[in-house]
């Protein structure tokens, strides 16, 4: 009984600061927006067993991403105020009635068809072994996954030299 | 009660919509790449949702890869705008043609 309820108040409070996203006019309002709804995604994850990847939604995004966020707005101040006229002409009308036909595809394939969107389980595994803990995602990260854990470290380390290569730039005085 | 993977699935196509809409709406950087994290994170979400009703660990071993990688481009990301910003004293995409030949 506790799972629909969270359910419809957290995906709520994701769509709504996903709007907030969009929708404010203060950069940092929508930083608050997206605090919101990784917040609310994480519960979202809890509510699926997925322990781990909501304690690190947590730490990872609301601690550091979005820290980093409000940091460069506080450095780079309140922009001036955005033009909303389109530079491509058409370009989001013809966006919105892409995406209206692809949204109408998925529910004529939904509702009027038996297409399955997640095809029945894989024989042999019992759900309880999906209950994300550390030791079940360590698991398969370092066995089948090994590789892309690998790179992953990799591409950490090039990402953290980059930045402070660009942020150490100065312009040669002419 | 059991709330289904397509449910979840529904909320993730709903949040990426939103985010895809901000980041063709708004001109400002920032707020175009908090709308990219938006639709990053309804992927995660459509994953989990997977992985759950398959029973498969992948989902969120995969979800826990796309955290790293969200999180390195959002360095690399938020560096080059503040160098643009730097250089031109703007964050808005419109205003950025140096390189138009």
């Amino acid at each position: 009984m506790v799972e629909p309820i969270l359910f419809v108040l957290m995906s709520m409070a994701a769509l709504a600061g996903a709007v907030t996203v969009v929708a404010a006019r203060n950069p940092v309002y929508s930083a608050m927006g997206l605090l919101g709804t990784l917040f609310s995604v994480a519960v979202l994850y809890v509510l699926q067993l997925a322990h781990l990847v909501a304690a690190v939604q947590v730490i990872v995004y609301a601690g550091a991403v979005l820290t980093l966020f409000l940091f460069v707005i506080m450095l780079i101040g309140v922009d001036k105020e955005e033009h909303w006229e389109e530079p491509l002409r058409y370009q989001r009308s013809f966006v919105a009635g892409m995406a209206g036909v692809v949204v109408l595809m998925a529910a004529g394939l939904t509702f009027f068809t038996d297409f399955d969107w997640v095809p029945a389980a894989v024989g042999g595994t019992d759900p309880s072994r999906t209950i994300g803990t550390v030791q079940a995602i360590a698991e398969p990260m370092f066995t089948d996954w090994v590789l892309a854990f690998e790179a992953t470290a990799l591409l950490l380390t090039i990402a953290a030299a980059g930045a402070i290569a660009l942020a150490h730039y100065r312009r040669r005085p002419h | 009660m059991i709330v289904g993977a397509e449910w979840y699935m529904t909320v993730a196509a709903a949040l990426f919509l939103i985010g895809a809409f901000g980041l063709l709406l708004r001109r400002n950087a920032l707020i175009m790449f908090m709308c990219i994290e938006l639709m990053l994170n309804a992927v995660n979400l459509t994953l989990i949702a997977a992985g759950r009703a398959l029973n498969d660990l992948g989902g969120q071993v995969a979800v826990f890869f796309i955290l790293v990688v969200a999180a390195a481009e959002v360095v690399v990301g938020l560096a080059i705008i503040v160098a643009i910003f730097r250089r031109r004293t703007t964050a808005s995409v419109d205003e950025l043609s140096e390189l138009r030949g």
